[in-house]
């Protein structure tokens, strides 16, 4: 028997990378939810390459699964890995650099051969698995592969399904060395499997062979712990982004006993909410269309909303220029609509699995003529339900299309939710007029400017809108100039009235009287918050709030801004905020900008925020 | 569409709305708005039913003056907008109303796939082969070499053929209509309305201030038996002054020939609108000098599409949702 010796840790990072065929999706997914039901708090962020079908054993082709876990609040999945399981040489070479200083790296020697090698872009003569002062990473060599088979050996599949079960045996061998239970992975393997007895066994022995494996080999003597973060009492599931934009909308619809109708056209990374409302179609008042094009998306959207309908699209940057037009008629019309932006890398088709925060300016100015509506942001995966959530409170209540905008890092980031139950969340009001006493106009409003919402099928309210300037009250075609400047000027009045029902603008970390202020909006949040709770561990003068509402603001906004001697933006973009900032409150507002497809990197972020404090 | 009870009996004039007519007097449109106002009443269905929807177009307007639901939209879209409300909507009697422009320029895209899917929705298409609002530039449907504002020296493009290309995107009802004929309008109109899928119907519209007569052969007295082919399921294709001329397969090519002399009428070619094949021929008379004109039904078969099954909003637990809220895979933190 080896000695083995128990090493505690507060949390670890784990980079699983292999071939697009390698299975690291499932192994992370499986090693999180083991994570999660363990009770550590975690972040996850999977990686994807942009081919679906690149070259086997090249760069191009890695597939990527980091994964953060630990004992206290982990609110990203981190900037360099403690651990990089590496499947081949290609995932070696995309994720080397971001291994920590002193980390390990576990590979598979079998993807490390010569011609594994030559298509990861390395010379023969390039030596890289070697443990020496030099690397200053501890290497585990272990011929994953070959063991894998050979735990098969008694199996009559063929070669290649062999092969493909060595996903399993990583897993294994990692659930050894955090000392994990791995039934919850029988269990799953059981379900998956179910139709196939041979693969079903197949995957079960290489696990336990992977997991025997640390157990026995004299090359692993540490076995890792981890104490179980301070959750709040309630129940939990892990959530990604895409999924919680689902869930809150369809939610909310039943909230405001409204069917609900998702309109969509596939694009990157926006199309796993339309996959995940497809499958409710049957069981819940929800409907999806794919539509022909972004623009039919959206017109039918438009149709189903003056139809009575809770209308939602989903798109991604290019979707949205397309959307740009009909977004206007939905403004002038006034009717309710929601449409998610899960943005990414532009501009054009930019960098479609990528992330980035660049369409605020677009989504707040990007269509022809005055037409101001909502615009509302989510700040992580699980915060996408209630952001989606609330973009339907305000399409609803104030009649208008809103603009909720996600990004690739949340939609497909996952952690664990502490969800609500059903009658925990709030009853949603909507504008739907069934009957009148007074004879029925389409625009009279109330004291907020909103109208009503009758829909075809009511008696007696029968009535047409369009694209065209429209009188006040009537909705009779109007091309006078008075009328023209008193609508324009009360679309924007009816939008500015949403701040009133808003919450203000709340501090998230730090003190009103700090030196510095760090001001995020959207899927910054976790990188800001980690950097800012470092710094504030050091003593320094900084806070921290992130904007959910960007258009209209918190009207405490500026009290809150006014307070500090510096404010530093940090956005994934070329500075969109900050300039929003800089005109609206005449604040000398710094930008903070990176932008490489990326998450901002706490390391970099804190070293920004030193220079102020 | 099932007729409801207790409706109250509706005149054409329950169907004006208070909006003053905006179209140039003597416009083909006002013609068709006349037809659908007298029509509507004969169908039974409630007014608070009936939806008209619009792209741009002058024949766009007209949504304002239906006293019906409608919406007047963006260029092009009308189609793709009255999808989604259909879908959503599968009670209401939807009625999209576009030009050549609308639906087959900027629209194109909508057009082709509302037929591909078949929904249970009228589309009138009104062909006044030119850009009307606009001020008159060549449209889709203007003829070759046609001299308009935009195409001084005559355009070098070929007008599309809307009848097929509405067989083409696989429509279930394709017909063509003329302003000026109002009964067969009306008749077109009503049976385009009892077809259950999407009902597509061009109709021919004059627009006189733009491109005034360019369908008077199919109106003028002195040619429109020669250049017009009104068709009735189960009769021989016939036409000219006194019926004198017929149309007969050979093959798969169409033949006029001189019923009076040469021909019997057991012959010719019997008018059957469920043949797609024949109908597709049909539709290509369009492209010849020789043969007329087809008017009326081209085209009609059952819609393939699981058509108005309205899905009644259903009856769901609070148990369901927070089933759907917990996922798959859930814990409990104590
Ligand atoms: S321009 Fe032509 S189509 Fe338009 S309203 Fe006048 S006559 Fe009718």
């Amino acid at each position: 028997m080896k000695t083995i010796t128990k090493v505690n840790k507060d949390d670890v990072i784990i980079k699983f990378a292999g071939d697009s065929g390698d299975g690291m999706q499932l192994v992370g997914n499986q090693f999180t939810s083991n994570t999660a039901l363990r009770g550590h708090d975690l972040a996850t962020f999977p990686d994807f390459p942009a081919e679906i079908r690149a070259p086997l054993g090249t760069v191009a082709g890695v597939s990527g699964f980091q994964l953060h876990f630990g004992s206290s609040e982990i609110e990203t999945p981190g900037d360099l890995c403690d651990v990089l399981v590496a499947m081949n040489a290609a995932a070696y070479k995309s994720n080397i650099k971001n291994v920590k200083p002193g980390g390990t790296i576990i590979a598979d020697i079998s993807g490390f051969d010569k011609k594994n090698m030559r298509l990861a872009g390395y010379q023969e003569t390039d030596v890289l698995l070697v443990n020496s002062a030099s690397t200053n990473f501890t290497f585990f060599q272990v011929d994953i592969t070959k063991l894998t088979v050979e735990s098969l050996k008694e199996v009559a599949l063929d070669a290649k399904d062999k092969d493909r079960a060595k996903n399993m045996f990583v897993l294994g061998l990692l659930f050894w060395l955090y000392d994990r239970s791995f039934e919850s992975t029988l269990a799953f393997i059981e379900e998956r499997f179910s139709k196939n007895d041979m693969v079903k066994n197949a995957n079960s022995l290489v696990l336990k062979a992977g997991y025997h494996f640390g157990e026995t080999t004299e090359l692993f003597t540490n076995q890792y712990e981890l104490k179980k973060a301070v959750q709040s009492p309630g129940k939990y599931r892990g959530i990604s982004g895409n999924e919680a934009i689902a869930l809150g909308l369809m939610v909310a619809s039943s909230k405001a006993s409204l069917p609900m109708f998702y309109a969509t056209y596939p694009i990157t990374p926006a199309s796993d909410i339309l996959h995940f409302l497809a499958k409710q179609t049957k069981t819940f008042n929800v409907q999806t269309f794919q539509a022909e094009d972004e623009i039919a998306a959206i017109c039918s959207a438009i149709g189903a909303s003056f139809g009575g309908s809770l209308s939602a699209c989903g798109t991604s940057g290019p979707g949205m220029a397309l959307k740009a037009e009909a977004l206007g008629l939905a403004v002038t019309m006034e009717l309710p609509l929601v449409v998610c932006n899960i943005q990414r890398a532009g501009p054009s088709t930019g960098m479609p699995t990528k992330t980035e925060q660049s369409d605020l300016f677009q989504s707040l100015y990007g269509r022809n003529g005055e037409a101001p509506l909502p615009v509302i942001a989510a700040s992580s995966p699980s915060d996408c339900f209630f952001a989606a959530f609330e973009a339907v409170r305000i399409a609803l209540a104030f009649m208008t299309p809103v603009i909720l905008l996600s990004d690739l890092y949340l939609a497909n980031g996952s952690e664990p939710w502490k969800y609500p139950e059903y009658n925990a969340l709030p009853e949603i009001k909507t504008r739907l007029l069934k009957e009148s006493k007074e004879k029925f106009e389409p625009y009279n409003r109330n004291e907020a400017l909103v109208r009503n919402w009758a829909i075809p099928g009511t008696e007696g309210m029968e009535h047409r809108i369009g694209g065209l300037e429209k009188k006040d009250g009537t909705g009779d075609v109007c091309y006078d100039g008075d009328n023209h400047h008193h609508m324009v000027k009360l679309r924007a009045e009816k939008v500015a009235n949403i701040a009133e029902t808003i919450p203000l603008q709340e501090l998230s970390l730090g003190e009103l009287n700090a030196d510095v202020l760090i001001v995020g909006w959207g899927s910054t949040n976790g990188s800001i918050r980690t950097a800012v709770k470092e710094l504030l561990l050091e003593k320094k003068s900084v806070a921290h709030i992130q904007i959910r509402y960007l258009f209209p603001f918190p009207k405490n906004l500026k009290g809150i801004l006014e307070k500090y001697k510096t404010v530093l933006v940090p956005e994934i973009n070329n500075g969109q905020l900050v300039k929003l900032i800089r005109e609206k409150y005449l604040i000398d507002a710094i930008p903070y900008n990176k932008i490489q497809g990326q998450p901002l990197n706490v390391a970099e972020l804190k070293n920004e925020i030193l220079k102020y404090c | 569409m099932e007729v409801e009870k207790n409706i109250p009996t509706l005149t054409a004039k329950d169907f004006e709305s208070d909006q003053e007519i905006r179209w140039c007097p003597g416009c083909g449109d006002a013609a068709i708005l006349k037809q659908m106002q007298n029509l509507l009443p004969s169908l039974g269905i409630p007014k608070e039913k009936i939806v008209f929807v619009s792209g741009i177009g002058c024949s766009s307007r007209f949504p304002y003056y239906m006293n019906t639901y409608g919406m007047h939209t963006i260029h092009g879209r009308a189609t793709a907008i009255a999808t989604g409300l259909k879908l959503t909507r599968p009670d209401l009697n939807v009625w999209i109303i576009t030009g050549d422009g609308d639906a087959l320029s900027i629209g194109g895209n909508h057009f082709i796939h509302l037929l591909r899917r078949d929904l249970n929705v009228n589309i009138l298409l009104f062909n006044n082969q030119i850009y009307g609002l606009t001020k008159g530039q060549f449209s889709p449907t203007s003829t070759q070499h046609q001299v308009t504002k935009s195409s001084p020296f005559g355009t070098d493009d070929k007008p599309f053929n809307p009848m097929t290309l509405a067989l083409g995107a696989g429509a279930s009802f394709v017909a063509r209509s003329i302003d000026r004929e109002a009964k067969h309008l009306q008749e077109i109109l009503k049976a385009g309305q009892a077809h259950t899928g999407a009902s597509f119907v061009e109709i021919y519209q004059n627009c006189h201030i733009f491109n005034d007569g360019a369908f008077s052969m199919y109106t003028d007295r002195a040619s429109r038996k020669n250049a017009a082919l009104f068709l009735e399921h189960g009769k021989p294709l016939l036409f000219g002054e006194e019926n004198q001329f017929g149309i007969k397969l050979d093959g798969h090519q169409p033949k006029i020939v001189d019923v009076k002399h040469e021909e019997s009428l057991n012959d010719l070619w019997i008018h059957d609108e469920s043949d797609g094949i024949k109908a597709n021929i049909l539709s290509l008379f369009f492209e010849t000098e020789t043969f007329p004109r087809p008017f009326g039904i081209i085209f009609q078969k059952s819609s393939k599409r699981d058509i108005d099954q309205s899905q009644p909003y259903k009856e769901i637990s609070v148990e369901q949702y927070n089933h759907l809220l917990g996922g798959k895979e859930n814990w409990t933190v104590l």
